[in-house]
This record gives C-alpha cells, sequence and structure tokens, in this order.
C-alpha cells in the first residue's frame, strides 16, 4: 500500500537528521519530474520525501571569479533565464534547456538530474565537460566528488544515506574557453536523449585547441568523459580530420544498448555525429570569447 | 442539390456554441462527474501476451477492507456468439465480453482480466496486487507472418478461415481472406510497358486521444442503470453493454459526455460494463478512468499490416493493371479494417483490370478499434508509393499521371456500384496550381505527393428541433460533438429556419431522449445528422406556415417564409418567427420538428496532399518543412472546422509516417505505453498545414456536403514516405520513417 | 494514514484543503476541490493538459505534490477568465477555431498565458517551442498557433 511522508526542512542539517534516521527509503524531493512519475508508477510504497526546497541556498546560482555556485534544486527555468550564466557556460544552460517542457523546466533541476542518475541526463555531460565538482553534505560532515565520479551506475550514485547534494561547484573556464552540448532525439522536444554528447574547448590566439574536454551520454551505463576524443582534437585547428578522429574516439568508447530508443549500432554512430557538431559549436564560442 | 447555392449562414466562421465551456475547462469530459457516494474501479491486466488462466483468486482481494467489489468474466451473463453492431461497423458479442473481461485465455499484454472496487482510486489500484492468477504461459504470436504460417500457434482454436469454398480442416489464425477483382489483370500487365511491384510494412499505431477511457456509472436496486462516459456512440455504448449484461434497453440511460479525442477509437466498450457490474456489486457509483498506459495497451490500435502492391502502365501514362494483396493485423479477435483496405487501395484510378486479396489475422496484440477511414492509410499507402515510382520512372509529373488516370462520375470500382460525382480531378488540379506546388523544391529536400479514397457513410440519425416561446430553439441531436459539429448543425438549422444561429441551442442527448442514432464515425455527422437536422428545421418551417396560415384563413401554400418572417402572400399580414412561436399556446400547441432518418447518398471525400521534408544525412532524422492538404467537402458549412479536419488528419498521418509505432519486446510486452515514447508529433516538430478546400458538392444532401473527417489521415503515408525516399534517393518500403530506419536506408540503400 | 492540511491560494483566493501527502496538486484540484477545468491526459508529464502555474512558473500539475503548494499561489484554467468575460486568449481560440474536442485547451490556453507574459512578442518558432509540452491530437496545431500569434498582438495592442 502507498503510504507517503512529507518533510520540508528548513536547514541542510535538518534534511540530513531526516534522510539518516528514516526507516523506510527516504528520497530528496526537488523538482519531483523524475521522483513522483516513479512513486506513481509503484503500487506498494513506503518513501518519505524530504523537500528541500525550503533550505536557503538550494535555489540560488552565484557566479563569481571563483566559478559557478549552483544550488541543486534551482529550477531549468531559473536557470536557463541568466543571462550571466550563459555566457560562461552556453553548453551547460542549453543541456539543462533541453530537460523536458516548458512545464518540466518550471520543476526540473540540474541537481535532480545528477542525482536521478539516468544514463540520458542531458545536464551530466555538460558538467563533466566543465570540470563540475559535487559538494555532499552528509551526518559526518561535507565532502566534495568530482561530477565524472558521482554516477556509478544506471540510476546509481556515490551518495551515501543520509547524504545529500549541497552544491556544485564549476570552475572559471580558461580564457577562450567555451562549452556545447547537443544531444539527439527522434522528435524536435519531448524525447529522452538517444545519444548525448559535451564538448569543451580552448583555444590560442591561433585557433589551435589547447585544452579539450569530450563527454558523451546515453550510452554506456553512465555519462563518460572520452579523454582519446579530446586528445584527438588538442593540438589541431578542428579540421574535419580532427573532428572525424574525435567523432571515432567517441564512438569507440560508447557501449550502447538497443531499446526502445534506439538500437545500439544507431547510438554508437550518433555520438559521434554529436561530438563532431558539438565541437564545431563549442570552437565557434571559443573564438567569440 | 448540384448547382452552387446561394447562402445566408453556412460558409461562415462562427464562434461554436460549446466553445465557451471549452475555453474555460467548465465543459464536463469522461472523467469529470462525480457523483455522491462514487468509489473507484481499477483494473487489473495480464502481464502476458498469451497465456491460458489455470485460476484467478478473488477472495484475498474480497476480504480486504478497503475493497468494495470485486468483478471477473462470470459476472457476465452466459453469452452466445452474435454479431451486433458496435464501433464503425460490427463484433461478435462474445468477443466484446472477453476483451472487457478475459475468460479462459489473456490473448495480450494489458489484457483486462478483473476488476476491483474501492474507495479511492489509489486503495482500488493497491487491492489489485491482492487478486492470484494462475497463467500457464503461451508462445506470443506478434505480427501477421508468424501467425500467417502454418505451423504457428492458433490464438482461438475455434476459428477457421471464412472466405474459402469450403472449411479449412485446421484452426489457424487466419480469420477472414477476401477477394475481389474485376477485369483481367493478366492481361492487364501483359499490356503495361512498365510494371513496378513492392512489399510494405506499416506498424501498429494508436489514435492517440489525449482524454483516456473514463466512464461513471450506477446501477440502482430497481434495475435502472446509467453509464456516462466519453464515446463516439453512446447508443452504441447502450447496446453493447446492455448485451453482455443482459439488460433491457430501456433499463440502461447512456449519457455521452463531451469527449476528449477519439478518432475511432472510442467507439467500443472497455471499462463500461465492468463498472456496471462493480456498482451493481457494491451498490455505489463507480468511477473508472484509465491511466495512459492501459489506453495503449488495452485500447486503439490500428491494424499493423504487410502490404504488395503491382501496377502495370502504357508509356502513355494508361494504367493497364493494379493488383494489390495486404495482411491486417485484427489483434487479439477477428475483425480488422482489412475489407475497407481491398476496397479502397486502388479506387482513386480508374482501371478496368484490378485485383486485390486480403487477409484479416489474429495476433497477440489488443483488439484493434476503427482509426480514422479504418484500414485506408495502410493499403492507399502502398498504392500510391507505387504510382509514384511509376511517375518517375516515366518521367512524368505525378500529377498528370493521376489525371490521366483519375476515378471520377461513372468510374467502375472494385466493390460495386460506379461512382458518382467526385472531386478527385479537381483535388489534383488545385494540388497542380497550388502555392506549394507552383514553388521549387528547396535544395537538398524531397517531395512527395498522394491521393486518397474514402467512401464516407451516411446511417441512422435522429434529430428534434424544439422552438421555444421567444422564437428561439433547441437542436437535439445524438451525435456526440468531437470537432465542432454543433457549430455546423447551428449553421444548417439556421440556414433552413433563417435566424441567427446564436438563436439556435444544439445539445447531445442521452440516450432516453432520442431514439437510436448511430455514432459519430464514418465522416457521417454533418452530412446525416445534418440532413436529419435540415429535415426536422424544415418541418418547424412548415408548421410555421400552418400556423400563420390559420391564423390569416389562407392556405399554408399562400405563406412565405423568409428571413425569419412568414408573410401573406394573398394580403399584406406578417408575423415574426418568434411571434408565431409566441402565439403557438393558441394556434394548436408547441412547435417542433423531428427527423429519424436513415441517410443514404454519402459523397465520397478525395483528398490529395503534397509535402516536402528535409533529411539529415548524418543522422537520418526527418523534418517536414512544408505540407498542403486539399481535399473535397462537397460543401463546408464551417470552413474553420473543415479546415481543421484537414489539418488534423494531415498531422495523425505525418505521425504515422515518421516516428509512431508500438514497440515490443520478445514476450510481446508493449515498451512504449506512453506519450514519451509512443511520439505524437509536438507543435514543435511541424510546419503550418496548408490547406484547400475543394467543393464539388454531393447531389445526395440538400447542401452538397461531403464527410470530411476521414481522408486527410490517407495520403500523409504516401506523401511523406514518398518525401523521404526523394530526399535520400532510396524507395521507403517500411514506416515509420524513425531516425535509425531511415540512416540505415541511406547507408545501406 | 493521517491527512495533510495546505493552505494556498488557487486563482488569487485562499483555499485550505486536506490531502494525502502522495497525492498529486492534481489529484487534489480535481478530486477534492472539484476544479475539473484541469485535465489529466498522461499523469506523467508528457502531454500538458494538466498545466497549472505555481508562483508564476508553468508547471504540469500532475508532477507537483498536493502538499508542496502550502504558501504559494496556484493559477489554473478557471482564473483565466474574469467575471465580466473572456480573455483574450480564448476569445482568440474561439475566433481562430483552435479546438476540435477540446480536451488539451484549458492546458494550452495556462500555457499561452504563461507564455505570453513571460515574452509578449513570441516569433511563431518560440512560441512552437514553448507549447511543445502540450500535446494535441485534433488540430495539428495550425489553428492553435495562429491564435497565439494573433492573442500576442492583440494583447500587445491593447497594452
Amino acid at each position: 500500500m502507498v503510504s507517503v511522508v512529507y518533510e520540508a526542512p528548513d536547514s541542510i542539517d535538518g534534511a540530513i537528521s531526516l534522510l539518516a534516521n528514516a526507516d523506510v527509503p527516504a528520497k530528496v524531493l526537488a523538482g519531483g519530474t523524475d521522483l513522483i512519475i516513479q512513486t506513481n508508477g509503484s503500487a506498494d510504497v513506503s518513501r518519505l520525501f524530504v523537500d528541500v526546497k525550503k533550505i536557503a541556498g538550494m535555489l540560488d546560482a552565484n557566479l563569481s571569479a571563483e566559478g559557478l555556485d549552483l544550488g541543486p534544486s534551482m529550477s531549468c527555468a531559473e536557470f536557463t533565464a541568466r543571462e550571466d550564466i550563459k555566457k560562461v557556460f552556453p553548453g551547460l544552460v542549453e543541456a539543462a534547456y533541453l530537460i523536458g517542457s516548458t512545464q518540466v523546466q518550471g520543476r526540473a533541476s540540474i541537481g535532480g538530474n545528477l542525482c536521478n542518475s539516468s544514463p540520458a541526463a542531458d545536464t551530466i555531460p555538460a558538467l563533466l565537460v566543465n570540470g563540475a565538482q559535487c559538494v555532499i553534505a552528509g551526518p559526518g560532515g561535507e565532502r566534495s566528488v568530482a561530477a565524472e565520479d558521482f554516477m556509478t551506475g544506471v540510476g546509481r550514485n556515490c551518495m551515501e544515506k543520509g547524504e545529500l547534494l549541497k552544491t556544485i561547484h564549476l570552475p572559471t573556464p580558461a580564457a577562450n574557453t567555451s562549452d556545447a552540448y547537443l544531444r539527439f532525439i527522434p522528435r524536435t522536444e519531448m524525447d529522452i536523449a538517444v545519444a548525448g554528447a559535451g564538448v569543451s574547448l580552448t583555444l590560442d590566439d591561433s585557433g589551435t585547441c589547447i585544452a579539450a574536454k569530450v563527454a558523451i551520454g546515453a550510452v554506456a551505463p553512465t555519462a563518460l568523459l572520452v579523454s582519446a576524443a579530446a586528445d584527438a582534437l588538442i593540438g589541431t585547428k578542428l579540421d574535419d580530420d580532427a573532428l572525424q578522429a574525435a567523432a571515432d574516439a567517441a564512438s569507440a568508447a560508447s557501449s550502447p544498448i538497443s531499446d526502445r530508443r534506439g538500437t545500439a549500432g544507431y547510438r554508437k554512430q550518433i555520438v559521434g555525429v554529436l561530438v563532431k557538431r558539438a565541437a564545431k559549436i563549442a570552437a565557434t564560442r571559443a573564438k567569440g570569447n | 442539390m448540384s448547382e452552387a447555392q446561394e447562402f445566408k449562414y453556412i460558409g461562415q466562421r462562427t464562434v461554436r456554441p460549446d466553445g465557451f465551456d471549452k475555453v474555460t475547462g467548465r465543459a464536463a469530459y469522461g472523467a469529470d462527474l462525480t457523483l455522491p457516494g462514487m468509489i473507484w474501479g481499477k483494473t487489473l491486466r495480464s502481464p502476458h501476451a498469451h497465456a491460458k488462466i489455470r485460476s484467478i483468486d478473488i477472495s484475498k482481494a474480497e476480504a480486504h477492507p478497503d475493497v468494495m467489489a470485486v468483478a471477473t468474466f462470470k459476472d457476465f451473463v452466459t453469452l452466445q456468439s452474435e454479431s451486433i453492431a458496435a464501433g464503425e461497423g460490427s463484433a461478435d458479442v462474445l468477443d466484446l465480453a472477453k476483451n472487457c473481461l478475459a475468460d479462459d485465455k489473456v490473448l495480450y499484454h494489458g489484457h483486462a482480466i478483473a476488476a476491483i472496487a474501492a474507495r479511492t482510486e489509489q486503495a482500488a489500484k493497491d487491492a489489485l496486487s491482492l487478486i492470484e492468477v494462475k497463467y500457464e504461459l503461451l508462445k506470443p504470436v506478434m505480427d501477421v507472418e508468424d501467425a500467417m504460417k502454418e505451423d504457428a500457434v492458433v490464438l482461438h482454436d475455434d476459428m477457421f478461415t471464412a472466405g474459402y469454398e469450403e472449411k479449412p480442416a485446421r484452426a489457424s489464425n487466419i480469420a477472414t481472406r477476401v477477394e475481389m477483382k474485376m477485369g483481367d489483370v493478366d492481361a492487364g500487365f501483359a499490356d503495361a510497358d512498365v510494371i513496378v511491384e513492392r512489399e510494405f510494412r506499416t506498424p501498429t499505431a494508436h489514435q492517440g486521444y489525449i482524454e483516456p477511457h473514463a466512464c461513471t456509472v450506477t446501477y440502482d436496486e430497481d434495475g435502472q442503470s446509467m453509464i456516462w462516459c466519453c464515446t463516439q456512440g453512446h447508443f452504441d455504448v447502450r447496446t453493447s453493454t446492455a448485451k453482455v449484461l443482459g439488460m433491457e434497453l430501456s433499463k440502461l440511460k447512456v449519457v455521452a459526455s463531451e469527449i476528449g479525442g477519439g478518432f475511432g477509437g472510442k467507439t467500443v466498450i472497455y471499462q463500461e460494463p465492468v463498472a456496471l457490474i462493480l456498482s451493481k456489486k457494491s451498490g455505489r457509483p463507480v468511477k473508472m478512468v484509465m491511466d495512459r498506459d492501459e489506453v495503449f495497451i488495452a485500447t486503439g490500435p490500428t491494424s499493423a499490416a504487410k502490404l504488395k502492391a503491382k501496377v502495370g502502365i502504357k508509356k502513355d501514362g494508361t494504367i493497364t493493371a493494379m493488383q494489390g494483396w495486404m495482411a491486417y493485423e485484427a489483434g487479439a479477435f477477428k475483425g480488422s479494417p482489412m475489407m475497407p483496405g481491398v476496397m479502397t487501395m486502388f479506387t482513386p484510378y480508374d482501371c478496368p483490370n484490378v485485383l486485390v486479396e486480403g487477409f484479416d489475422v489474429v495476433v497477440n496484440k489488443s483488439k484493434v478499434a476503427a482509426y480514422r477511414a479504418p484500414g485506408a492509410p495502410q493499403a492507399e499507402y502502398a498504392a500510391e508509393m507505387v504510382i509514384n515510382e511509376l511517375a518517375e520512372k516515366l518521367g512524368m509529373d505525378p500529377i498528370d499521371l493521376r489525371l490521366k488516370n483519375a476515378a471520377k462520375e461513372g468510374t467502375q470500382t472494385i466493390y460495386g456500384p460506379k461512382l458518382k460525382k467526385v472531386g478527385l480531378v479537381e483535388c489534383l488540379e488545385a494540388a497542380k496550381n497550388s502555392p506549394h506546388y507552383q514553388s521549387a523544391l528547396p535544395e537538398g529536400q524531397g517531395r512527395g505527393l498522394a491521393a486518397g479514397f474514402w467512401f464516407n457513410v451516411g446511417g441512422q440519425s435522429s434529430v428534434t428541433v424544439n422552438m421555444n416561446t421567444d422564437g428561439t430553439g433547441t437542436i437535439v441531436e445524438g451525435s456526440p460533438d468531437i470537432g465542432g459539429s454543433r457549430a455546423s448543425m447551428q449553421m444548417m438549422a439556421a440556414e433552413v429556419l433563417q435566424i441567427e444561429p446564436k438563436h439556435l441551442k444544439p445539445i447531445i442527448a442521452d440516450t432516453e431522449n432520442l431514439p437510436y442514432s448511430q455514432g459519430t464515425g464514418g465522416s457521417r455527422t454533418t452530412f446525416a445528422t445534418g440532413m436529419a437536422v435540415i429535415e426536422a428545421s424544415e418541418k418547424v418551417v412548415a408548421q410555421v406556415k400552418e400556423r400563420a396560415a390559420a391564423v390569416w384563413n389562407v392556405t399554408a401554400e399562400q405563406v412565405d417564409y423568409a428571413d425569419g418572417v412568414v408573410r401573406n402572400t394573398a394580403g399584406e399580414d406578417s408575423m415574426t418567427l418568434a411571434e408565431v412561436c409566441k402565439g403557438a399556446e393558441k394556434t394548436g400547441g408547441q412547435i417542433s420538428g423531428s427527423a429519424n432518418i436513415n441517410a443514404r447518398g454519402a459523397g465520397p471525400s478525395f483528398a490529395v496532399h503534397i509535402c516536402d521534408v528535409a533529411v539529415d544525412q548524418e543522422t537520418g532524422k526527418v523534418d517536414v518543412t512544408r505540407y498542403t492538404a486539399i481535399q473535397d467537402a462537397g460543401k463546408a458549412i464551417h470552413p474553420g472546422y473543415v479546415e481543421g479536419q484537414l489539418q488534423g488528419g494531415a498531422v495523425q498521418g505525418i505521425g504515422w509516417a515518421l516516428n509512431e509505432e508500438y514497440i515490443f519486446n520478445e514476450d510481446g510486452v508493449m515498451e512504449n505505453p506512453g506519450f514519451l515514447d509512443y511520439r505524437i508529433p509536438l507543435a514543435s516538430d511541424l510546419p503550418m498545414i496548408e490547406t484547400i478546400i475543394v467543393e464539388v458538392p454531393n447531389a445526395f444532401h440538400p447542401y452538397g456536403v461531403r464527410g470530411v473527417g476521414e481522408s486527410g489521415i490517407i495520403p500523409p503515408l504516401g506523401a511523406v514516405g514518398y518525401a523521404v525516399g526523394n530526399a535520400i534517393d532510396r524507395k521507403v518500403e517500411e514506416l515509420p520513417c524513425s531516425p535509425p530506419r531511415v540512416l540505415a536506408l541511406i547507408q545501406n540503400g | 494514514m493521517a491527512k495533510t492540511h495546505v493552505t494556498t491560494s488557487i486563482n488569487g483566493e485562499p483555499q485550505e484543503f486536506l490531502c494525502e501527502p502522495g497525492d498529486t496538486l492534481l489529484d487534489v484540484l480535481r478530486n477534492d476541490l472539484n476544479m475539473t477545468g484541469t485535465k489529466e491526459g498522461c499523469g506523467s508529464g508528457d502531454c500538458g493538459a494538466c498545466s497549472v502555474t505555481l508562483n508564476g512558473r508553468l508547471v504540469c500539475s500532475c508532477l507537483v505534490l498536493g502538499v508542496e503548494v502550502e504558501g504559494a499561489e496556484v493559477g489554473t484554467i478557471e482564473g483565466v477568465s474574469s467575471g465580466d468575460g473572456l480573455h483574450v486568449i480564448q476569445e482568440k481560440f474561439l475566433e481562430h477555431a483552435a479546438l476540435q474536442c477540446g480536451i488539451c485547451t484549458p492546458g494550452i490556453i495556462v500555457s499561452t498565458k504563461a507564455l505570453l507574459e513571460e515574452n509578449p512578442n513570441p516569433t511563431e518558432e518560440e512560441a512552437r517551442y514553448y507549447l511543445a509540452g502540450n500535446l494535441c491530437r485534433c488540430t495539428g496545431y495550425d489553428k492553435i498557433i495562429r491564435a497565439v500569434m494573433d492573442s500576442a498582438e492583440t494583447l500587445r495592442g491593447g497594452a
């Protein structure tokens, strides 16, 4: 039988205490766009929902010289409206914009996207290429985990019982750096990514790529940083051969499954195409910076 | 009527009379009725595609304090096989009952097995897990090819293929085989200079209405019962439900709520008789609303099909022979729309030599329901793809090729009659002159064009027009309004009564307030119910004339009626309609007119669509860049809602052609039962849908009306399919043109 | 299981209700408050028929818990028209025949109002993407988009 308990603490400590002491599965409720569907789908549910939106800082985003400190529950709608953030992290903003409909954006958050830990989450590749750090608060204090180590499997992550994602920190990118995120879906909106690719590039004055990160999504149990794809771009002027080499490296690194959203073979090809296209966009943006 | 008429109200873009309620949220749909003491019903559904039911144990569920009633197949009356009117055709009452609740076998993933009523929806849902069902699993049969094999697992061991002279020796999954022919196709192909023959496949696709099936019912102690539900035909809900429950029709009232889309899918019963059983057992009103996944797994869809088309043509473009073959999935019980597929496949063409063979095949999927021109889109898709390929091979414009062979008045159809006056040539000419066709195809894109034919139906409609003492009136009709038909009824009555439409209020009466009326389907409402509205309104005018004549002491023939005023042609007297109605008390009682008709002479509606697409050569993704729908409406009563039918049909067809399909795993379980992964078109997927209404009047309707609801879904499959092939220089044989399939075509040829 | 008491504001009027913590705002509106103008098409945020505003932000009410609206401002279709007549958007939907069956219409009107408050002068493409989460199966969207664009123009003219 369904039995849900709802709590809305106003402090991190209050949330940790609730999460740590729960005798039924405890879930953090942010936007609820995944959690409420998952709960409705089950016939036999005992749950503690800990709504974290009343905790100071969970809905804020601060951009400073050190980078971006993002409250994990800020809605995508609010996040994507932040022109200051868009200038620095256009790829992350476009990834957040791609999550669901306008209605879903009104509730869904980047922290929720991360903690739901779907392999197809749009913002995770964009977080990976920006070197995001996840600040996790728990009964034993705070710890910081690199975004690429956060997800541990399909729907699984490194958070222990009693822990809560407190902040997502993105360091300020180097000069002449920019990012881009692209995903492939069958329609123009409303679908879950068949494949996704985030790219961050740093160019020197001659237009040569001097640093790169490439991340792919929906083609492995977790989003992946593909260093071979980044290496294929570094030291080049992002000519067609370099882009193709990066695409091939991304395809090779992927290990997709076949499901209702696409076949493994299709996903493997498409992720390469996305890497190529995202790299071009990121390069154009980096030149503009 | 034949020539163009002058109209006072017909052809205007009035505001629909039910519009205010629908834009404010006040309109009450299937799930919107709550009754005092009402409880909720939920359905236990099969997780397996094919299994024998060894036992159903409901004792734990019945013992649970929240549970107020449990229903299983045993609660239906003992039924004999019998064909009754249902949906847009007929159905076996035993199949209907077994589809509402499984008897000894489950035949598809989602097949209803039992239902529970409890105080809340959640409690009912929770209690479903208390019902224990033991299954003996059988191998699922998931497509026509497997189902038609000699050694196929058979779904129904009492089903023997109909349509052969001798009853086959063995039971089979082929319910029916049909062959229709005229002329000599072998001779025709021998005369041809070019022959194209191809094989096609179309997927299982759902009507995709946004409103899930819903009903609220009461079963009273004296046996009087009421069903409130969203349906295209509440009289047919009454017939079917009364039959499976063994009730007299007079004991069952069915009220049609507002209906949130149907497209043919809301013409059969699912939950209604089950809810009544739960109400009878619990003594409470019961509401049942399907979840979205239930809608996908257990209602609708239309047939997946395998088809072959072969057409022969002379170098000058004359078609010499046409041959078709098709196998349609019926789902779990016989009755796919294969027959209309056979009948419509080549009807847009005037060709003396035609042969079409069709098979109705059961598989372990939910029983198909009508879907907009049922059966025609699949068959005509195959035909239109081959016609386009022939035009390409001959280097002939595809419209010119069609004009050369177009069906017209006097063309012999394969199914019997010769066509009366139809508008295909006019539609083709309009297409040729359209801004779209006249514009060059943008670089790199593909263009496709296809025609479509649908018969349309007439049938029984009952209407009463009741006049009020102030000269306003109520139009009492029995056709649920799914897309604005109240507006056209209002305008047709206004045209006869010569008063402004806003003074006439159309209502959809329940089954106790009118004689039987067929459901809204077959593009029949504006034609047939409209005809009854006109006849009933004419009776009102006749009475108005008689009353005035009596007052003036002249004969009715000496009285004229125009612009809402009666005039004495033998004198100076005149009265307004309102004055006659006001005085009705003294001239013989209140004024009303009724017409209970069986309308004949539905005029076919032809459609021609043009589609441009851009294809991403690296991903296979298709973008519809421009689309034009042209269709013969006979006479557009409300052009806004006629355009809406053309646009809506076109976009459903685009969805079917591009991304919509049921995906099953190897156990026959549907993997995409939701709008997330059953991908219907979005606002952002589409351009504006340009429309051209062609008006070739139907001589059998007083105002020339032809139904327009269905033909529009036929051409998109061929128009989109051919456009995609054109853009990637490949032949598209299988729908939908989903990105992986298109990319595979690009890469593998 | 004890129900939770929630105090909120719906369409500017104070409202109190009791609900189970697992009940969605959509359940509360439809089943407890009898505000059935908000429709359920999917229950999973994929169709937009249940669109409402929550503190001015467009959301699917099937993806909000009833308990979450404590102290919030909720806007539903019932609050779009004022006592003295229809909202311009509602009038334009009728004028353009932008609805057929009408089940998606309340959600689309609520969404359109939110769109035009955020962006009074959307391009056709912006309108189409903003409304991508509102499924309509009847119209093919053509007349809906025309009604939205005409509403925008009229509202701008009237401002």
